[in-house]
């Protein structure tokens, strides 16, 4: 088996899991609750594995490098860590609603990773051969996957304060307010620290590549934009009392200046060839 | 003196304008907002790219607010001012009102926030009070780093304490940011930024500046001596190569291969493989036919050597190799571009392209001049570099780093265990209470207090 069918197989797996939670979630069932956890750590090894593996063919071709430097290696690692966090959420806080929200984030991603990117392994450039590759990749996307969370608990509570959450409709199966919007800091606060490392280790790449560490390059400078957003959040937070909607909604800025810095600066002029 | 009079003062309020957060949340927003601009209009292009791309009119605005080069702009250097000493009062205004809060010369406990604290644990054992102080208070000394056991009417209150000092966490995160700032000011003051394009087997003992545009001295020379590209099977280039020579004084001092992640570093200045190109070689054969006898006449020839044409009708020269030239609005690739000197007449303006010998039976000539046994040769472009404020910028990095982990996830936690007796002082049963507080994070002091009183309870099985 190829790394792409492992990861193909993956896809689906996450998409199971992610239904099963849903459906556990609609009819207040427990049974498909659980097995939808078995289900996800499956798509969790499943996904480790194909990265693995893809790993060993890119030897195998001659030109081995680690899978994190194109745009498909990257969503899949992706999809990975958002997995990865998603389960540590579910064993430590143990709400169903929140299962509902992120386990079909892995699915989308890798979704689209299969349909829509090019997945051959392809050399790597001369930029590019470095072990601040690793260090700089994997960092940045921790962040990212936290910040996706927080992104998608922040919805829920806006949906959930937007209506009236007494009511035993829908709504009413979201947590409180006060714990998501208690996850919801965590998450920032998790992806603000390896937003932090993987800007650092990047700048500390860039300076042993290009003799800078800092060149205002679109996406170091969308980076930063994120960078700055998350920070006004913790700012607001922690020193002028904001919580609730109006955390909510920064959360969500932050994870759009997120996706721009990943997918929206390649349409912008600059340095960055690849993705 | 007093307060109300103070905040009247104009230097107060200056102050007091400083050290608001809303100022500094403020400046965070604008310097995010004002970086996109930066992000979508291109910065430092030529003029005439942004004339044609946005017009003459938009063109002079931007021009005007600097926008062409927005990050080294007068106001956005402002902005990253301000933002320093914003950091730095309000640093300044927190820490003298707060140190004596965070740090007493004795940690106090309040009962009332225990007694609120909704992190509690309760339960019952059949110690003493005295026993049970006993056995609890070595091991909660152990694992904080302060205690205090207070006497009261029905037995003991065992205070504890940890993480005070993490209350600095978010200096260190401010403090590193004015590293970074600092950091990249001594490098923009103290360092330069350049290029140099070196040809096989040349050297170079000075640089290009690239914002000034001006040659900077080295101090030293370096060669080239080599410059190997290697491919991957699918075309992709794979590794640029150059061997260098550090030369001072006619001593060698250095050599090192360079590829792009792994720059040769001497004297503070560092050189990394930035570019490379073709150039032409030193020596190349004109051949000149002669269109009415039809003899091809064969010359050794160099680019600026004059080369005399057959019967001592002239010179010929080359000024220059062009990779690309249009000519009537079509590229025809490589050229040598020169003149061609009559003794008697007009000098007239040659073009010759190296890939089409006959070009030059256009121009209606005695010779119809064409080139040959043209060769290449590559030399490399290096990008020089010397900046002091780098070390100061990674200490920033790494106190960023530690600072963070230290704001998020570290905390100061206080404890309280009460030991109430059941049943008189010296026998019975006693009352366990477990509470904690944290100025932070409610819910992980919730698994604290969770985690100590399950501890305590094992204590006591033992």
């Amino acid at each position: 088996m190829t790394s792409s069918h492992l990861l193909s197989i993956t896809t689906f797996v996450y998409g199971f899991a992610a239904v099963m939670y849903v459906f556990s979630w609609i009819f207040k069932k427990s049974m498909p609750g659980k097995t939808a956890v078995v289900v996800t750590f499956a798509a969790v090894f499943g996904n480790l594995a194909g990265i693995g593996l893809r790993w060993t063919e890119s030897y195998k071709m001659g030109i081995g490098h680690a899978p994190l430097s194109n745009l498909y290696e990257s969503l899949i690692f992706f999809a990975l860590v958002i997995a990865i966090l998603h389960l540590f959420i579910h064993f430590k806080y143990k709400l169903r609603m929140i299962d509902v929200v992120a386990s079909p984030i892995p699915f989308l991603v890798m979704a689209y990773a299969s349909l829509n990117v090019n997945n051959a392994i392809e050399p790597l450039m001369p930029a590019l051969q470095s072990n601040w590759l690793i260090a700089h990749v994997m960092t940045c996307f921790i962040g990212y996957s936290a910040f996706a969370i927080a992104f998608g608990i922040s919805v829920m509570f806006l949906v959930k304060s937007s209506t009236d959450g007494g009511k035993p409709g829908i709504t009413g199966r979201i947590p409180d307010l006060a714990t998501l919007d208690d996850l919801t800091h965590r998450m920032v606060t998790f992806g603000f620290l390896f937003l932090s490392i993987g800007i650092i280790t990047g700048s500390v790449w860039a300076n042993q590549a290009w003799g800078r560490y800092w060149g205002w390059d679109p996406k170091e400078t969308w980076s930063l934009i994120t960078w700055l957003i998350y920070a006004t959040l913790l700012h607001a937070r922690m020193m002028r009392g904001w919580q609730g909607k109006r955390i909510a909604w920064l959360s969500c800025i932050g994870f759009m200046a997120v996706i721009f810095t990943y997918f929206g600066v390649n349409l912008l002029p600059g340095l960055h060839s690849y993705q | 003196m007093t307060k109300a009079s103070d905040s009247h003062k104009p230097a107060n309020r200056l102050w007091n304008f400083f050290a608001s957060v809303k100022l500094s949340v403020a400046i965070l927003l604008s310097i995010a907002v004002t970086s996109i601009i930066g992000t979508v209009v291109p910065q430092n292009g030529a003029p005439e790219a942004y004339v044609e791309k946005y017009g003459k009119f938009l063109y002079n605005f931007f021009n005007t607010l600097d926008i062409l080069d927005l990050y080294h702009s007068w106001w956005f250097q402002g902005l990253l001012f301000l933002l320093i000493i914003n950091i730095v009062v309000c640093s300044i205004n927190r820490l003298s009102s707060t140190w004596k809060i965070i740090f007493p010369k004795k940690p106090i406990f309040n009962m009332n926030q225990f007694k609120k604290s909704a992190n509690r644990e309760e339960w019952t054992q059949s110690h003493t009070v005295e026993e049970a102080k006993n056995l609890y208070v070595p091991y909660i000394s152990k694992r904080f780093s302060f205690s205090r056991v207070d006497e009261t009417d029905a037995g003991f209150k065992i205070f504890a304490e940890k993480g005070r000092w993490t209350r600095l966490g978010v200096y260190v995160v401010h403090f590193s940011i004015l590293c970074l700032l600092t950091g990249s000011l001594i490098g923009s003051f103290f360092g330069f930024d350049g290029y140099v394009n070196i040809p096989v087997g040349k050297s170079a003992d000075h640089v290009t500046l690239k914002n000034k545009g001006v040659n900077h001295p080295l101090g030293f020379a370096i060669r080239c001596d080599d410059f190997k590209l290697r491919f991957y099977d699918t075309g992709m280039p794979k590794e640029f190569r150059s061997t260098l020579t550090i030369i001072k004084n006619n001593k060698i001092i250095k050599q090192k291969d360079i590829i792009v992640n792994d720059p040769l570093r001497y004297d503070g200045v560092n050189m990394f493989q930035a570019s490379y190109g073709k150039m032409p070689a030193d020596r190349f054969t004109v051949i000149l036919a002669d269109v009415r006898s039809g003899i091809k006449y064969k010359k050794g020839g160099a680019i600026r050597r004059p080369i005399e044409l057959p019967d001592k009708s002239g010179y010929l020269i080359f000024e220059q190799y062009r990779q690309n030239f249009r000519f009537n609005g079509r590229n025809i690739g490589e050229v040598l571009i020169g003149g061609l000197i009559p003794k008697t007449g007009e000098q007239k303006h040659i073009i010759i392209p190296l890939d089409s010998p006959g070009f030059d039976r256009m121009r209606n000539g005695r010779f119809v001049i064409s080139v040959s046994n043209f060769g290449f040769k590559y030399y490399t472009g290096l990008q020089v570099t010397r900046d002091p404020g780098v070390p100061l910028v990674y200490a920033g990095f790494l106190l960023m780093i530690i600072g963070c982990y230290i704001t998020f996830f570290m905390f100061h936690q206080k404890v309280c265990v009460e030991l109430t007796s059941k049943g008189g002082k010296t026998g019975g049963k006693t009352q366990i209470t477990v509470s904690g507080i944290s100025g932070k994070s409610k819910t992980s002091m919730k698994t604290i207090v969770k985690r100590l009183a399950r501890n305590l309870k094992r204590i006591q099985s033992v």
